[in-house]
């Protein structure tokens, strides 16, 4: 079963190329596709819940000879967040993407990275993540290039060679780990390593993978390609990169530290704790400079990737779960805010706030979209952003961990004079080109209903943060114990 | 021979990162796929390298006490495979950004920082093709 959350978007976008020309039949095969995927991913959610990790032999290669693709609880919420996202962005891109992108194979390309983001939430083998990261990669990199406009070609540059540089990286560290342990499999490398003998090797090799999805999930000091391209392609495709690319970075790195190298804990995760620091630090402070709105929400998801990696850093199972739960609270609650400001975009025409203005005195609803997200992200109570920052919070003091708690806190203030910044200068202050006041654009239903429900779902994750949480807690319990997975994996070997 | 090969590794890993601080786009692209290169031997050296000995199982006689390892060689490939790809786009998109931006020079690139003035090629291409 755990296969088709790759095969489905995969037939999907090979079909969606054969209609290449019937822009209606690429936009329903796109919904269909991701529609089905989020059912999938919902029915895979409960079995991996209620029976535990799920394993498929691929090709009924045992392991670890073959590939194994494994579902335990971490990829299933994964699954389940990034498909409920896409299927929502797949609405939203009927409006929010501009008939010459359609065109130019939006939706196909919209599949193949949703085949990249499964795939490599599935895998269970280093090298075939490499592959999956590829795929992902190489239609990200086709999706912010498409268009053709200055900036975008100029963030395209920067954002592909710094990603070539990570997987190089990666590809380096894939060697190295070979020459090592001659296995590949996760499960049975987290065996091998635990007897390699020369921990200083295992050290380098940690952190090679570390600085490559260090790079590829923007941490500091690596995250300098984000500001400079995410803001450049249109909103939808922005907000589908900040949903899915940096947050399965994230994914993999939480994955290796606690399966592949939990041993290595002092060295590496006194690194990960300093560079989680700075990296909240560094975009939110980054984010107070900026008066684009497109570029103030980037250097957002900055600052809120450091408090998922201050989670790892503290490296206990009740940090994993909270990073665990801010992970799927910032998917829903950037998606969210990122979409919101694609429709000031449509209503008035630009993203600088100097420009905007006036919003909330004709349209109310519309700025409930954007300031309920915002709060979330602030981390005021009783939204989901409250109890994610509570849970790193509680887990900080328990690893008594005073001064990160300390930056965490500040940086949770700093956010909110920026949300509350773009809420002054986009929603309350008269609009300084008075023609703004009436020439109010109305703004199509495709766009407004999936905001609608994910605002809705992003409020609700916050209601019900308590059986959420501990969902996260079952999954980080499950991370932090490697001996499950590995027994799931290697298990049938008969 | 492996002596050998890691100073091969090594050299190549250190012009590929010479070449990747180049301002110039092209420079940078040369520097990616010497990189490239770079971790395909390193790959490559991953397993003992075996002169002479086929990473085949003889049904006859059995496995082999000596036998090279194939699965290096196998991950090459498919990295050699995805390389091309991603090289091809890269030569289009610097071939692009040539004719978009009008430079080479990467250090011109700040379109991104601070706002130029957008030239909407993307409403001519839209043109073209309706």
């Amino acid at each position: 079963m755990i296969i088709y959350p790759i095969l489905i978007p995969l037939v999907f976008a090979i079909i969606t190329v054969l209609f290449w020309e019937n822009q209606r039949v690429k936009r329903a095969l796109s919904i269909i596709s991701t529609g089905l995927l989020m059912i999938v991913n919902i029915n895979i959610f409960f079995v991996v819940y209620r029976e535990g990790i799920q394993v498929v032999q691929v090709g009924d290669w045992p392991a670890p000879f073959g590939i194994s693709l494994v579902v335990d609880l971490f990829s299933a919420i994964m699954l389940l967040t990034t498909s409920i996202v896409a299927f929502l962005l797949a609405f939203y891109s009927v409006d929010g993407i501009d008939l010459a992108r359609r065109k130019y194979g939006y939706f196909p390309l919209f599949q193949f990275l949703l085949v990249g983001v499964n795939g490599a939430l599935c895998t269970g083998d280093l090298f075939n993540l490499y592959v999956w990261f590829e795929v992902m990669l190489m239609s990200s990199f086709v999706l912010i290039a498409l268009g053709g406009e200055r900036t975008q070609i100029e963030g395209a540059i920067k954002y592909v060679i710094l990603n070539l540089l990570a997987s190089t990286l990666f590809l380096s560290a894939i060697g190295l780990t070979y020459n090592l342990a001659g296995t590949l499999n996760m499960a049975d490398l987290a065996l091998r390593l635990q007897a390699v003998s020369s921990s200083g090797q295992v050290t380098v090799i940690a952190v090679l993978f570390l600085v490559a999805f260090g790079i590829k999930s923007a941490i500091f000091p690596l995250f300098f390609w984000l500001p400079a391209s995410y803001h450049t392609p249109p909103v939808t495709i922005t907000a589908l990169f900040s949903a899915l690319l940096t947050k399965v970075g994230m994914y993999t790195l939480i994955r290796f530290f606690t399966l592949l190298f939990p041993f290595e804990s002092e060295y590496t995760h006194t690194i990960i704790l300093i560079s989680a620091g700075f990296t909240m630090l560094t975009g939110v402070l980054g984010a107070a400079a900026q008066t684009d709105l497109r570029r103030l929400l980037s250097f957002h998801i900055i600052s809120q990737i450091g408090y998922i990696f201050m989670g790892l850093g503290l490296f206990t199972e009740y940090a994993i779960a909270a990073s665990i739960y801010f992970l799927v609270h910032i998917i829903l609650a950037k998606t969210a805010l990122f979409l919101s400001a694609g429709m000031v975009e449509s209503i008035q025409g630009s993203f600088d706030l100097k420009k905007l203005g006036g919003l909330y005195k004709h349209r109310v609803g519309l700025s409930m979209l954007f300031l309920l997200p915002a709060l979330s992200v602030a981390g005021l109570p009783p939204f989901s952003g409250f109890f994610a920052k509570l849970g790193l919070i509680i887990a900080g003091l328990e690893s008594k961990q005073y001064f990160i708690i300390g930056l965490a806190l500040f940086v949770s203030l700093m956010t909110l004079f920026s949300m509350t910044k773009v809420w002054n200068e986009a929603y309350w202050k008269p609009p300084k080109d008075p023609q703004y006041a009436d020439q109010q654009k109305p703004v199509s239903r495709w766009r407004l209903a999936p905001v609608i429900i994910i605002v809705v779902l992003s409020v609700l994750l916050g209601l019900f943060a308590n059986p959420v949480f501990e969902v996260c807690q079952m999954a980080a319990a499950q991370l932090m114990d490697p001996s499950q997975y590995i027994r799931a994996v290697l298990g049938m070997v008969r | 021979m492996l002596f050998l090969m890691a100073i091969a590794a090594g050299v190549l890993f250190a012009a590929g990162i010479f070449m990747i601080l180049r301002r110039s786009m092209v420079k940078v692209l040369v520097g990616i796929l010497l990189l490239g290169y770079a971790a395909n031997l390193l790959l490559f050296n991953a397993a003992p390298l075996i002169r002479g000995a086929p990473p085949l199982i003889d049904p006859v006689i059995g496995v082999p006490t000596v036998y090279a390892d194939p699965v290096p060689q196998a991950l090459i490939l498919t990295a050699i495979v995805i390389s091309f790809g991603v090289t091809a786009f890269a030569v289009v998109l610097i071939r692009r950004a040539y004719a978009v931006t009008g430079t080479g020079d990467l250090d011109n690139m700040h379109c991104t920082d601070i706002p130029c003035e957008s030239e909407e090629i993307l409403s001519d291409l839209e043109d073209e093709i309706l």
